[in-house]
């Protein structure tokens, strides 16, 4: 019995030492060998209209080409978790992409799985394919790349609320040839081989090529030997000049502007306008060279003097770049929704084994301390997320996500807190891994960290506005979830024989309560935002209502509680509803692509969100059936009190002692 | 009898009903839009008493309330709900504070509906104006140019002219004779399908074509009216015109010696005092078509006060004048120096503010009392 009671005591803890290990064995810093590619992802680009390391540029490239964030080098099957083959990180298949490019057409990386298309472009049988999703290298693309764009082509002009599947996924695979293209002539021509030397036999050719241009133009004669050495690269510089993705180039004058970046074939080309090759290009040049001549000392140190350039005049930006750097690597909601999935196994297993006290109360408890783990580090990414950002944590869909999951497992943690009978943390565990999915799905579009456009280039509204009607979502849904798990365990369990039942009425009314004032406040709050933006505090666009829709629904819930015109039931048949108003106004008013507010319109969600309103129909219909059918309420022949009921949960376990 | 029709009005349920109604009445307003457009799902679904069906032509039955009546009966309902258990305790601060502020803000809201009117004011840099111009709203006008100091404007709404009949004022000295009305047009210079030649015997309508467009409630498109006028003194005709939204060249008529102006144009609304554009600046992100910012530097000029200031107007950060409130609202993808600015007159732009004070503290007083008590009653259990 003493073993057991220790054993209860510490095996939660070490679950939690466990994760909280392996969260920081990711905060060290590594060593590397052979080429520092990590160093090479840490330096700065401007891309998207901020400056970025490039580490993101690939991240965010490879999300769009592969929606994933690196290029794995072996196959394995889905179900192998045991297996961890090499992978090329984002840093390294950007450099291998702008200096190895022969070799980055041989990687895997375009997703094509419409059957239709696989036969039009005459794929069948090659790339390779993994659970059902088909990858080819550019290399298999290249004899079809003229008739894929001829298609892609015809898409112009066309509403995309009109384009057929197959269309959808033409144009996703014409949008990624394209970024890849356009990478592979961001730092040098493609064609070049030894980009130093020929970038130093440039600058020397200029003045005779310049000289003789000028000479052919004024019908004089020429030296055709020097204009053929200046005019070939002078092509292909041009080329980069006109494909580059990102702006690779710092600012030459950082102390007259910090927003003059230019990509490297402008930089260039300025050169036969009479400007300088800037010191970037050359120490780009010089790990181009490297890289191709597999020289890994001369790289890295390339590399270094780089960095120490850059920490001159340029320290801010190239600390935001290392910042971003680690960020990306950190991998903090990814962490975070690994423990909060085991945190429900946990919640789940506390209220199976409810009969068992003692074995309850230590899932329990893991369960608890680990959610309490996972919002610890849900809370530094968001937190890092903003410095990086310079913005509250709200600026668009993604981060919405991440900061409904945050409100929500907060709101369920201090309800665990004082009810200790594991809803709570069920609740909150649930609701971190759902919106920490959702985010991950919403971040597969590109860069999260987008610039803002200029009507919510306020950082006073996004605090207020933005982030107090994000609270009602996250406490609307809060009460959703808890009404959820009280129709499933009063159906089939006989959980709520005792007193569980009306604690969770309690805790649904309380925090319905609070989505009232969130809900209520934010939305009048973006009210007055929109009438100091728009002129006009109401104007009926599709996300004002929407919000509108979620303040009437809680408010009509109140009332009809205090009416008495539903009881604990028809409570929670009303919050369950409550998931679906709210979600309509997370997401569905964004499909609807209508308003002043619609930004982002996306439309593989609709699928998704019709799935979720199918589930909550079920959860209502379930709690429609009447009280005689729900185990918990059914009349049994034994005397109730049989079955412990959750609220006897509430004493410690006994002391050691 | 009596008491029944005041148990309805200050019961729980018809509230509960109320804001049942509300919420779908939302929903379904808001799918509407993507049909109808926002403007005209406005009108049909929120600003009305009811919804109304057709099932056949000329036919209407009402079918679901609309925003007014709901928003009304709400009203009512708070109303003789606290009228007639109305106790100030100190129990019911925060319902009575929360009410009270969703009073004022349905009020306030009905207010701005009422009173509120928008217009636009287009400007090009150094480019002066007194006058906005109205998003929806076209007028017919004769413009007596006689007097160099000033003109007389005689407006004549566009629901007048599209009534397509003689129109009449002691201010006109000729009657105008509206001989066709188009909602929305294109005028074109030479025929095309679908199209009707303007049948003008004067000014830029000679010779061209009219292709009547189905009318517009979207966003980001207005309807351009155009009408065929003929002008009549007493009985005898000095020609016929082509009027048009579309028409930007002024043509004129001469009665009497006096030369006259005519045209169809967005409503104007005039102004005590007038704005010059001195600066319009439109940034973007580097390297993106990220809109960074907007903003106007105008100069605001009121011989009665005899001001004469630079003022800056940009996103998020509007110019509060005269009663009018001017908003960075857009630009001109042609013509980078010219800004367009939203004109807003709307007397109840305070009452959401307080509003949104009230119902936040009664909210906050109402469930911190409900928390406090229940960790009390905890604490002692």
């Amino acid at each position: 019995m003493k073993m057991f009671s220790t054993l209860g005591r510490t095996l939660p803890w070490l679950l939690v030492a466990l994760f909280a290990a392996e969260a920081l064995q990711a905060l060290r810093p590594r060593a590397e060998t052979g080429f520092h590619t990590r160093e090479f992802g840490r330096l700065p680009a401007l891309l998207n209209g901020r400056v970025q390391p490039l580490d993101s540029v690939g991240r965010n490239s490879l999300l769009q080409i592969r929606n994933t964030q690196d290029v794995p080098l072996a196959e394995k099957k889905a179900w192998e978790f045991w297996k961890h083959p090499k992978k090329l990180r984002p840093g390294e298949w950007l450099l291998e992409v702008l200096v190895r490019p022969e070799q980055a057409d041989a990687r895997n990386i375009f997703l094509i799985h419409h059957p239709e298309l696989l036969g039009e472009f005459k794929l069948e049988g090659k790339g390779t394919e993994k659970s059902g999703l088909h990858y080819f290298t550019y290399a298999e693309l290249k004899p079809v790349r003229p008739e894929i764009h001829e298609q892609a082509k015809r898409l112009n002009g066309v509403d995309d609320k009109l384009w057929t599947p197959v269309q959808k996924q033409l144009a996703n695979l014409e949008r990624g040839l394209t970024i890849y293209e356009r990478l592979k002539n961001s730092l040098r021509p493609e064609v070049s081989d030894d980009f130093a030397k020929e970038l130093a036999e440039f600058k020397q050719s200029v003045p005779a090529g310049m000289a003789a241009v000028r000479a052919q133009q004024e019908g004089k004669e020429f030296d055709k030997e020097a204009l053929d050495r200046f005019a070939k690269p002078a092509q292909h510089y041009y080329l980069v000049e006109q494909m580059a993705l990102p702006l690779i180039v710092p600012p030459a004058q950082p102390e007259v502007s910090r927003d003059n970046w230019q990509n490297a074939g402008a930089n260039l080309m300025e050169v036969i306008r009479g400007g300088e090759v800037h010191p970037a290009m050359n120490y780009y040049a010089q790990m181009a060279s490297a890289y191709r001549q597999d020289k890994p000392d001369a790289f890295n140190r390339a590399v270094e003097e780089y960095r120490q350039w850059l920490a001159g005049k340029l320290a801010p930006e190239l600390r935001k770049s290392r910042n971003e750097f680690f960020f990306n690597n950190l991998l903090p909601f990814m962490r975070a929704m690994i423990a909060y999935i085991f945190a429900f196994l946990c919640a789940c297993a506390a209220l199976a084994t409810v009969a068992w006290a003692r074995w309850s109360e230590m899932f329990r408890r893991s369960a608890f301390y680990l959610i309490a783990l996972a919002w610890v580090i849900h809370t530094f990414g968001l937190v890092f997320r903003m410095v990086l950002e310079g913005r509250p944590p709200v600026t668009n869909l993604y981060s919405s996500a991440i900061f409904i999951g945050w409100g929500a497992v907060l709101l369920g943690l201090i309800l665990e807190r004082i009810f200790k009978i594991g809803i709570g943390s069920a609740v909150a565990s649930l609701a971190g891994f759902i919106t920490l999915i959702i985010a991950h799905n919403l971040s597969m579009g590109g860069d999260t960290m987008e610039m803002l456009r200029a009507v919510l280039d306020t950082n006073f509204w996004l605090a207020t506005h933005v982030t107090v009607i994000t609270l009602g979502y996250a406490s609307t849904y809060v009460a959703g979830l808890i009404a959820i798990l009280f129709i499933v365990l009063g159906v089939f369990t006989r959980h709520l024989a005792g007193e569980t039942a009306k604690i969770l009425t309690r805790m649904v009314y309380g925090i319905l309560c609070f989505a009232t004032l969130f809900s209520f406040t934010g939305t009048v709050l973006g009210g007055i935002w929109a009438d100091q933006s728009w002129g006009r505090f109401w104007g009926w666009d599709p996300k004002e209502n929407g919000a509108l829709i979620i303040v009437l629904w809680n408010a009509t819930i109140l009332h009809a509680r205090w009416g008495g015109l539903v009881r604990e039931r028809g409570l929670m048949n009303m919050a369950v509803f409550g998931n679906v108003v709210t979600s309509f106004s997370w997401f569905g008013v964004n499909m609807l692509g209508i308003g002043l507010h619609s930004y982002g319109f996306m439309d593989a969600a609709f699928k998704w969100l019709m799935i979720f309103v199918a589930t909550q129909a079920l959860f209502m219909a379930l709690g429609l059936l009447p009280l005689r059918l729900w185990a918990s309420f059914r009349p049994t022949k034994a005397a109730p009190g049989d079955v412990p009921p959750m609220g006897g949960q509430e004493k410690p376990l006994p002391s050691t002692g | 009898m009596f008491d029944r029709v005041i148990n309805l009005f200050t019961s729980l349920k018809l509230t509960v009903a109320l804001l049942c109604l509300g919420t779908l009445l939302v929903f379904i307003g808001t799918l509407a839009q993507v049909d109808e457009g926002l403007y005209q799902a406005q009108a049909r679904y929120f600003k009305s008493f009811f919804i109304w069906w057709s099932p056949a032509a000329g036919m209407k039955l009402p079918v679901f309330p609309g925003g007014y009546l709901l928003g009304s009966l709400l009203l009512v309902n708070l109303f003789s709900a606290h009228a007639k258990r109305f106790k100030f305790t100190r129990k019911k601060i925060g319902i009575n504070l929360t009410h009270a502020g969703i009073i004022l803000l349905l009020l306030g809201q009905l207010l701005t509906d009422v009173l509120s009117t928008e217009s636009a004011m287009r400007l090009a840099e150094g480019e002066s104006k007194n006058f906005s111009q109205d998003f929806h709203a076209n007028e017919l006008v004769v413009v007596d140019m006689s007097d160099t100091q000033q003109d007389e404007v005689i407006a004549i709404p566009e629901s007048l002219v599209a009534a397509q009949k003689e129109i009449r004022h002691p201010k006109l000295p000729v009657t105008l004779r509206v001989k066709r009305h188009w909602p929305n047009t294109d005028i074109l210079g030479k025929p095309a399908n679908g199209t009707v030649p303007a049948d003008a015997t004067q000014g830029v309508g000679v010779g061209v074509h009219v292709r009547n467009l189905p009318v517009t409630a979207k966003m980001d498109e207005r309807n351009l009216p155009s009408a065929v006028i003929e002008v009549l003194k007493g009985n005898e005709s000095l020609g016929t015109w082509l009027v048009s939204s579309q028409i930007g060249q002024p043509q004129t008529f001469t009665n009497d010696h006096k030369v006259y102006q005519l045209a169809l144009r967005f409503t104007r609304h005039y102004k005590a005092h007038s704005i010059t554009l001195q600066d319009f600046a439109h940034d973007k992100y580097k390297g993106t078509d990220i809109p960074k910012n907007f903003s106007s530097v105008i100069r605001l000029q009121n011989p009665a006060t005899r001001e004469d200031r630079e003022v800056k107007i940009w996103m998020n950060n509007p110019l509060r004048y005269g009663g009018e409130t001017y908003y960075q609202a857009g630009f001109d993808d042609k013509d980078p120096t010219v800004t367009i600015l939203q004109v807003v007159r709307n007397p109840g732009w305070l009452t959401p503010y307080l509003a949104c004070v009230l119902v936040a503290l009664g909210l906050i007083v109402q469930f911190m009392t409900h928390l406090i008590g229940f960790a009390m009653k905890r604490r002692t259990a």
